[in-house]
């Protein structure tokens, strides 16, 4: 009698502990509906993000007296679409990079912009009204930064001076990706900026371009994240290499001596995307016309130095200021534009071989 | 005595009924109680393991683009013969399809597809769908007028692209994994040898474990013998060594081998202070620092098997050997690795395993030829979106894991495992 008793009582256990684990998975699995929430808005994190807190999140919650959760990401869309695909946004507002966003709007994964909600396209440069679904924000630029401290005398003026192992020994750097490597190694075998995709576009130019890099190969590393480069440049372990322009303003501004060599900069469009089917379309708007507003530009581009979009923003940035921009027109001579639209159609092709090539 | 004979029939239990019956309940009920033990994580793991995963997989062969997209293109395509240009009613299909599609916006997903095959097809097909939108009134001809758009619709391996997108399954991303692709005719060819990556990707991934569970094992295997031979009050010392790193989040470790091994890092000041070399040596970003960091991190999964086998080692065995006039060397090849041989078996199938999915280790510390499959899979899946390329290299990865664990099974076989 004794046994039954506990074999009912294990049964009963059993029983009710598994009704529990499905409850909770039950309660795991549906997807809490987009319920009232919070405006949500992803960025791209670390010094950026916090100038983006200064001069856009903490103002906007103080004039309209609504809150903003800041979000940061690497730019994958992988989340996006998972968001949108699963009926379940939980982000409002995205800044994106120019690829992604032609490449994202054109597959539905974001709303189509309403300018009528922004104001007129002719207040900001040409660029920036481009896509159908973005909101041009910063012009930010790859650079060729080295450490002063490092390399006393004199530094490198260019990418074919990248090249020169001789005058300048040591490891670089430049970013794990076939964009960026493929137009630098054209820049530096002496391509005018002007016939880069030309180039590329041709069998002869894509092996013009790995034969270039081909020859800087054993000497090269590679970072993926933002923050790599200023970090390396500052531990010696390269002594030049492609950094975000920001990013090198942001060490400069904390005691580094590193300098930027704006000849052949790759400067390249972010823009503020609205993720498609968001309950908080109306407060997207508010949000993105209020981070164009020319004032609030210009305190972004004084925390960190990538050009505003805004005409009047351009005009309003501190002369002192505006001389680390990658847009002040003396920083434009010999840089090149990175052509997003050429960039969507050859991304898979030249990643796979970049792959292919890195790997041997 | 008992005649067996009538008794088998007369058997009962005292409450009268038959003893089989009452065995057979007794049982079913035994039954239902394991079953209901097993049930919650049972559930748990198909609703939030198996069924995820079988559906990521299943994203290896589906092919809904085109279909969905261009379905009227789609079915005139099917009557296509391959050679030369299509006629006029299949143009007449694409024309309707991109038309309605520019007003569904779903251009982009087809173009992408295709653009898999063929580079510069996305926007070939997006270029077309905008021109082919403006145009209001009937043409004479649609293949006069989409030619004169672009006239890369005149080239037949765009029409075999287009055919080979239009079915509800696809080989393309298995194929694409093994650095195969098909031709125009649809045979099966060898992707050109600069595009081709995974082959060499899947060798390395198996060379790259492969090194990492020999090391393990020739670092791990003295020191769980140590371990399962020197009093509890030291053991359970040196296990606590052992355990600290197993405890501790496996970024803060690799993130602390950057640290250690870089250009100013505290080996390369050691070297140089000492003067046992000149230069700072590269130790990170190759592949020393990922098999570094990678035995590291997989070292404890090795001492523990090995050391729960070895304790049920008798110490008189080796002992009754040298007794017996074997010189230690004999004594441990003949008695002791052979008994350890479980543990052995166990680690070395525990850290492969491990090994061959690794991800953040050789992200982090190694270069670009350091990388192994799993950072193709995690790249496909939120770098360029390509899901069907990452279902196709999990599927390979998948199946090689199940291939090795079935010959391990045959050759060792799983129930010797002993985990402890």
């Amino acid at each position: 009698m004794k046994q039954l008793k506990f074999s009912n009582k294990g049964v009963l256990i059993t029983f009710i502990s598994a009704v529990l684990a499905l409850t909770l998975i039950i309660g795991m699995g549906i997807p809490t509906k987009s319920e009232a929430r919070d405006l949500t808005v992803v960025s791209w994190g670390g010094a950026y993000q916090e100038a983006q807190r200064k001069a856009y999140f903490n103002p906007y919650m103080k004039q309209t007296g609504k809150k903003v959760l800041d979000e940061s990401y690497n730019g994958e869309m992988a989340k996006i679409k998972a968001m949108v695909e699963a009926d379940n946004v939980t982000w409002d507002v995205v800044q994106v990079e120019a690829p992604e966003l032609i490449n994202a709007c054109e597959q539905g994964l974001l709303e189509i912009i309403d300018w009528s909600k922004i104001g007129p396209k002719s207040d900001f440069i040409p660029d920036a009204v481009m896509g159908e679904c973005g909101v041009g924000t910063i012009v930010w630029a790859t650079v060729l930064a080295y450490d002063a401290d490092k390399i006393k005398g004199e530094g490198p003026k260019s990418w074919a001076d990248f090249w020169n192992i001789k005058k300048w020994s040591g490891k670089r750097a430049l970013r794990k990706s076939a964009k960026f490597s493929m137009e630098i190694a054209l820049m530096a075998d002496g391509v005018l900026p002007t016939d880069i995709y030309k180039t590329l576009s041709t069998e002869e130019g894509i092996q013009r371009a790995f034969n270039k890099l081909d020859e800087l190969k054993p000497h090269l590393q590679w970072w993926e994240a933002g923050a790599q480069p200023p970090q390396w440049l500052a531990a010696g372990d390269v002594v030049m290499t492609s950094a975000y322009n920001g990013r090198i303003s942001a060490a400069i501004k904390e005691g580094r001596n590193f300098k930027i060599v704006w000849n052949g900069q790759c400067y390249a469009l972010d823009s503020w995307v609205i993720v498609k089917g968001t309950p908080n379309i109306d407060q997207a708007y508010e949000f993105i016309k209020f981070s164009s507003q020319p004032k609030n530009q210009a305190v972004s581009a004084a925390a960190i130095p990538y050009g505003p979009t805004h005409v009047k923003a351009v005009a309003a940035v501190d002369p002192k200021i505006a001389a680390d921009l990658p847009t002040y027109p003396a920083n434009l001579k010999g840089s090149l534009a990175v052509d997003a639209e050429w960039w969507v159609d050859h991304q898979e092709e030249l990643n796979e071989r970049f792959n292919v090539w890195a790997a041997k | 005595m008992i005649n067996t004979s009538s008794c088998a029939q007369s058997l009962t239990t005292f409450d009268g009924l038959p003893l089989k019956e009452k065995l057979r309940r007794a049982e079913r009920r035994r039954k239902i109680k394991a079953a209901g033990l097993v049930a919650p994580l049972f559930f748990f793991l198909l609703i939030t393991f198996l069924i995820p995963i079988l559906l990521l997989l299943y994203r290896a062969v589906e092919n809904p683009e085109i279909l969905e997209v261009m379905p009227l293109t789609a079915e005139a395509i099917q009557s296509w013969d391959g050679s030369g240009i299509p006629g006029e009613p299949v143009f007449a299909a694409l024309a309707a399809d991109l038309r309605q599609a520019s007003k569904d916006r779903t251009v982009g997903n087809a173009g992408k597809r295709l653009n898999y095959d063929i580079t510069g097809f996305r926007s070939m097909l997006i270029g077309t769908a905008r021109k082919i939108s403006k145009i209001k009134t009937e043409p004479d001809s649609y293949r006069d007028t989409i030619l004169g758009i672009d006239k890369r619709w005149g080239e037949v391996r765009y029409w075999a692209a287009v055919r080979r997108a239009a079915t509800p399954y696809t080989d393309f991303y298995l194929l694409a994994s093994i650095d195969l692709e098909r031709d125009s005719e649809g045979n099966i060819i060898r992707q050109p040898k600069e595009r081709a990556l995974y082959i060499r990707v899947f060798v390395r991934t198996f060379w790259m474990s492969f090194v990492v569970t020999i090391w393990c094992l020739l670092l791990g295997y003295p020191v769980a013998w140590m371990l399962a031979s020197l009093p509890v009050r030291y053991s359970n010392l040196l296990m606590i060594l052992v355990l600290l790193p197993f405890w501790t989040s496996l970024l803060v470790r690799t993130a602390s081998w950057i640290i250690v091994l870089q250009k100013e890092g505290i080996i390369n000041k050691i070297l140089l202070w000492t003067h046992l070399s000149s230069d700072p040596l590269q130790l990170v970003f190759n592949r020393f620092g990922v098999y570094v960091a990678m035995i590291h991190i997989l070292l404890p999964f090795m001492i523990l098997p090995l050391y729960s086998v070895m304790k049920n080692i008798p110490p008189s065995y080796m002992r009754a050997a040298s007794s017996l006039g074997a010189n230690p060397i004999v004594a441990f090849l003949k008695v002791y690795l052979p008994q350890s041989m479980p543990g052995i078996s166990a680690g070395c199938l525990l850290v492969y395993i491990l090994a061959i999915g690794y991800y953040i280790t050789p992200a982090l510390v190694g270069g670009p030829k350091d990388q192994m499959l799993s950072y193709f899979i995690a790249f496909f899946t939120n770098n360029t979106i390509n899901w069907g390329m990452a279902s196709g290299l999990a599927v390979l990865l998948l199946a090689a894991t199940i291939v090795l664990y079935i010959v391990f099974n045959r050759f060792i076989g799983v129930e010797r495992l002993r985990m402890g």
